[in-house]
């Protein structure tokens, strides 16, 4: 049906553009101008011999009147309309739309394009920004300089009675510190100018999904006393209307596996154990008698262990996130193979344990333990669907009982020198 | 024996003096605050690496500390950490400096059990403001 009303609009566009009169056009194809005045109008369907007759009298392929060219234009049309959040009547409108004005079509199309190459430019660099740590150890440099410089000067200033020798000293060393700061102050502003007109605030439906759920505590009362589809779907057009379509869709996986847990194994009885053991969770699962990765995605959700979450899937793509400060899940880029999740990926079945602390000052350390969930097998010799999933736990403060494998956040922004697993080279001058 | 009583009175003073552990990297800010301590009568000791930050400290007994949060080897969240989880050290003032002025570094501090925090660049007044109220019930 939609075609039907498009139809009219494209046949009055093309003879407009050839400047013949609708009478003109009317009687060489011999039909009355008020039926045709109804066809361009998108009052009637047209069809059949009548189309081919237009669309040879216009000298235009037929299915050019009718169909197909704009295919790729109406899908445009239909994201802008979604980006826009119009209303399913004006959403439908956008056939009529093209088929009217289809200048102006173009123009919205080629800048919807635009935006949404923009909007991924942007999120990268956001993305760089937020877990950049060349920027955060240049605003080190720059701050513990000024301190220093800050500190010797008052000194000197202050103090008329300083021996000579002490004056020497501190001159000599304001000297240094000055240039450093001029230096640092310099190399800064050079790494921002790079980064120049890149506004924040963008986000992806992964990124409004983790938001949503950080809002929540990642804790769904609902969902754990009863859980069901239904259950979810009340939770998604009740409080997650605000979310764009997309992040509703992964939303909805995220809380069904929610309330499919809470059934396996609720929060109560998860409590009690690790009350009783310890965080540990093959030990956990065996008393428990669940998978070990329903263990990890429950202990996650336990607010009193203030756990991270990451969890890919078999293409090592990041599917759900649980950020924890400290350790940076990036975005867009792709993670350090060195994780323990992508080792647990490798190793299906196995359950590593592995304390690890991404590279870089400030560093925080956590008993990483991952593992790979094994889907429902859809069929007969068809791989099942697999899942890694990895629990970052801080690690006690001043622990160091065990060994610390350092991994990065992603190659580009990663200062290891010589690491085997090094995709491309890091932007981090070191 | 000379020489022994020597010794004995230098522990002496030692244990009567204002004693500072001093945790600090950047070597400018370590001299200009062993000055300006110094002059306020505190006897300075400065470590230049987290690693063994800790085992000093606990050694050494000191009226207070004064913490870098960057340092090589260790981290000054992880020595305060180390330094709370003591019985006898628990009162210890410590003094936590940091030259990233994000709020997550101070909350993480408060709730390390730090007695105060100070971002860089502070000026000569703070430090040694802050280094007297931190020790004004247990030092003259």
């Amino acid at each position: 049906m939609p075609h039907d009303t498009v139809t009219g609009s494209r046949i009055r566009e093309r003879r407009v553009m050839q400047g013949i009169k609708q009478a003109d056009l009317a009687r060489k194809i011999g039909i009355s101008a008020s039926y045709l005045n109804l066809i361009e109008h998108n009052r009637r369907r047209i069809g059949g011999k009548l189309l081919l007759d237009i669309a040879a009298t216009l000298e235009v392929e037929p299915q050019a009147l009718t169909e197909g060219a704009e295919a790729a234009l109406l899908a445009v049309l239909d994201e802008a309309a979604q980006a826009a959040n119009l209303s399913a009547d004006d959403t439908d409108q956008a056939e009529a739309f093209a088929g009217r004005f289809p200048g102006w079509a173009q123009a919205l199309v080629a800048s919807q394009r635009r935006a949404a190459a923009l909007e991924r430019t942007v999120e990268k660099l956001s993305d760089r920004m937020a877990h950049d740590p060349h920027l955060a150890d240049a605003m080190h440099e720059l701050l513990t300089t000024a301190a220093a410089v800050r500190s010797t000067a008052e000194i000197l200033a202050d103090d008329a009675t300083l021996e000579r020798e002490w004056q020497d000293r501190f001159h000599a060393n304001l000297d240094v510190d000055s240039h450093r700061l001029a230096q640092s102050a310099q190399s800064l502003v050079g790494y921002l100018e790079q980064m120049k007109g890149a506004p924040g605030g963008v986000k992806s439906p992964q990124h409004e999904v983790e938001q949503y759920l950080a809002q929540h505590d990642f804790h769904f009362p609902r969902l754990e006393a009863s859980g069901g589809a239904a259950e979810v779907d009340a939770v998604l057009t009740q409080d997650a209307a605000a979310l764009s379509e997309a992040a509703r869709f992964i939303l909805r996986a995220v809380l069904m596996q929610v309330s499919e847990d809470a059934r396996a194994l609720g929060l109560p009885r998860l409590e009690e154990s690790v009350a009783a053991i310890g965080v540990d969770p093959v030990a956990l699962a065996a008393r428990l008698h669940v998978p070990v990765a329903i263990v990890l995605r429950r202990l996650a959700a336990l607010r009193d262990v203030g756990a991270g979450l990451v969890v890919c899937d078999r293409s090592g793509t990041v599917i759900f996130r649980k950020s924890i400060d400290g350790f940076s899940v990036p975005q867009f880029d792709s993670c350090c193979p060195l994780w323990p999740l992508f080792g647990a990926l490798a190793a299906a079945g196995t359950v590593l344990h592995e304390r690890v602390g991404q590279l870089g000052r400030g560093q925080v350390q956590f008993d990483a333990y991952a593992t790979t969930e094994l889907g429902q097998a859809p069929g007969y010799n068809t791989p099942a669907l697999a899942r890694g999933m990895m629990l970052l736990v801080p690690a006690p403060p001043g622990d160091v009982s065990r060994a610390v494998a350092a991994v990065g956040a992603t190659c580009r922004i990663c200062p290891q020198t010589h690491c085997p697993a090094r995709r491309e080279p890091s932007i981090l001058k070191s | 024996m000379w020489d022994r009583r020597t010794r004995a009175r230098a522990r002496e003073e030692t244990r009567m003096g204002k004693h500072v552990v001093l945790v600090e990297d950047e070597t400018n800010i370590a001299e200009a605050i062993r000055f300006l301590l110094s002059r306020d009568g505190w006897r300075v000791e400065t470590l230049a690496n987290g690693g063994n930050a800790a085992q000093v400290i606990r050694a050494a007994r000191p009226d207070l500390v004064i913490l870098d949060v960057m340092l090589p080897g260790k981290t000054g969240f992880e020595i305060l950490a180390e330094l709370r989880c003591e019985d006898s050290l628990a009162e210890l003032p410590i003094l936590m400096l940091t030259a990233r002025g994000q709020s997550r570094d101070r909350e993480r501090a408060l709730a390390a059990g730090v007695s105060r925090f100070m971002t860089k660049p502070f000026s000569n007044d703070e430090m040694v403001t802050a280094v007297r109220e931190l020790t004004s019930g247990t030092v003259s």
